[in-house]
């Protein structure tokens, strides 16, 4: 158990390129496929991940290393997450000037940057239907509802990640 | 400073510890303290070193905070430092996410609790979709990216691809398409200036 969490966060760990948000499809691709959590359950880890210090992604990787194996899952979850991107950092610490510049690198970057955005599109899209939020429910729309209020302080009024989380639980025991 | 090797190593771990418990919501935020608490207050190095720090830390894969965190140490002191850096980094936001964790499992089936979380999931998924639109106005850029996009996610949908797959197919396909755009532009030019822009 303990060498599959290691295995499979090491593997998202090489690849977690644009950092927070667009790994989470990844984490729930791997999730959905060992059975580790439902679909709810995640939605629920990356709002408490998102509301502690750190980074998102280990976070929630460390979440479900301890929901699935305890202490030292989540210490494997951690590890494994962090190693390579550790490992790749000193690499490039010591000739980065001439490799961030290589025109290869750019040209690449300048590919992988719209693809990290359409799974972001794509994790946006598919929490929302796992949680009925495409439904046309009476529950949906108030959910709908919730969901454009959220974006409107994000996007307009700049407010804080965290803050919208708060107002959003709040705003969830007054409805519910 | 080859004597006081441990203790520089100490220092840079334990001021690494110090920053990572207010390091909410990405990397980004946690500059200005980075700045506050290396550059102003220790003076291991200077502000610019810092932004490039920054730079090579979104460039690697995971978290930009801790890859820049290793960045610096591995500035300071090498190998060690880069070490240091990253477990006080790592440490205190662990042991956190741990606690919380346990505290998540051992509240989550109150109807408390339970009502907070239905107004919360709506709310992280318009945080989601807000880092898509800030992803979206930094790699959108020309047709050619927009096109990548709109591949990108019918493969999602239609064909469950693979996300690893997709991210390396992005970059072959961002060497390809500059490697094309520029023989374009060496034709257009051998053409002496007949046409506008190719894109």
């Amino acid at each position: 158990m303990l060498l599959d969490l290691f295995l499979t966060f090491l593997l998202i760990g090489f690849v977690s390129f644009g950092g927070g948000y667009a790994i989470i499809p990844m984490i729930q691709l791997e999730v959905e496929r060992h059975g580790w959590m439902t679909s709810q359950e995640l939605i629920d880890v990356i709002a408490v991940a998102g509301m502690s210090p750190g980074p998102i992604a280990t976070n929630t990787a460390v979440f479900i290393g301890f929901h699935v194996a305890g202490f030292w899952g989540g210490a494997t979850a951690a590890l494994a997450m962090t190693l390579p991107s550790v490992l790749i950092v000193l690499l490039l610490a010591s000739f980065f000037y001439k490799i961030n510049e290589a025109p290869v690198v750019q040209s690449a970057f300048y590919g992988m940057r719209p693809i990290i955005t359409a799974l972001i599109i794509f994790a946006a899209f598919s929490f929302a239907q796992s949680n009925g939020l495409l439904a046309f429910t009476k529950d949906s729309l108030i959910g709908g509802l919730l969901f454009l209020l959220c974006l409107l302080a994000l996007l307009k009024y700049k407010w804080h990640p965290m803050l919208v989380i708060v107002v959003a639980g709040g705003l969830g025991i007054l409805l519910y | 400073m080859k004597e006081n090797r441990t203790g520089t190593l100490l220092q840079i771990c334990w001021t690494f510890m110090k920053i990572s418990p207010v390091t909410f919501g990405g990397g980004f935020a946690m500059m200005p303290l980075m700045q506050k608490e290396i550059v102003d207050k220790r003076k291991w190095m200077s502000e610019e070193e810092i932004v490039d720090a920054f730079a090579l830390g979104q460039s690697a894969p995971g978290s930009v905070g801790v890859n820049s965190s290793a960045f610096i140490g591995y500035r300071i002191a090498g190998l060690k430092g880069a070490l240091a850096a990253t477990v006080g980094m790592m440490t205190p936001t662990f042991f956190i996410v741990i606690v919380l964790s346990l505290l998540f499992l051992t509240v989550r089936d109150h109807d408390f609790v339970e009502a907070a979380f239905r107004g919360i999931r709506p709310a992280v998924v318009a945080l989601i979709v807000y880092a898509a639109i800030t992803a979206a106005k930094s790699s959108i850029l020309d047709k050619s990216t927009f096109g990548l996009v709109v591949i990108a996610l019918f493969l999602l949908i239609v064909f469950h691809a693979h996300p690893i797959v997709l991210i390396f197919a992005g970059m072959i396909s961002g060497v390809a398409i500059h490697r094309v755009k520029r023989k374009r532009k060496n034709v257009s030019a051998c053409k002496s200036q007949s046409e506008g822009k190719a894109d």
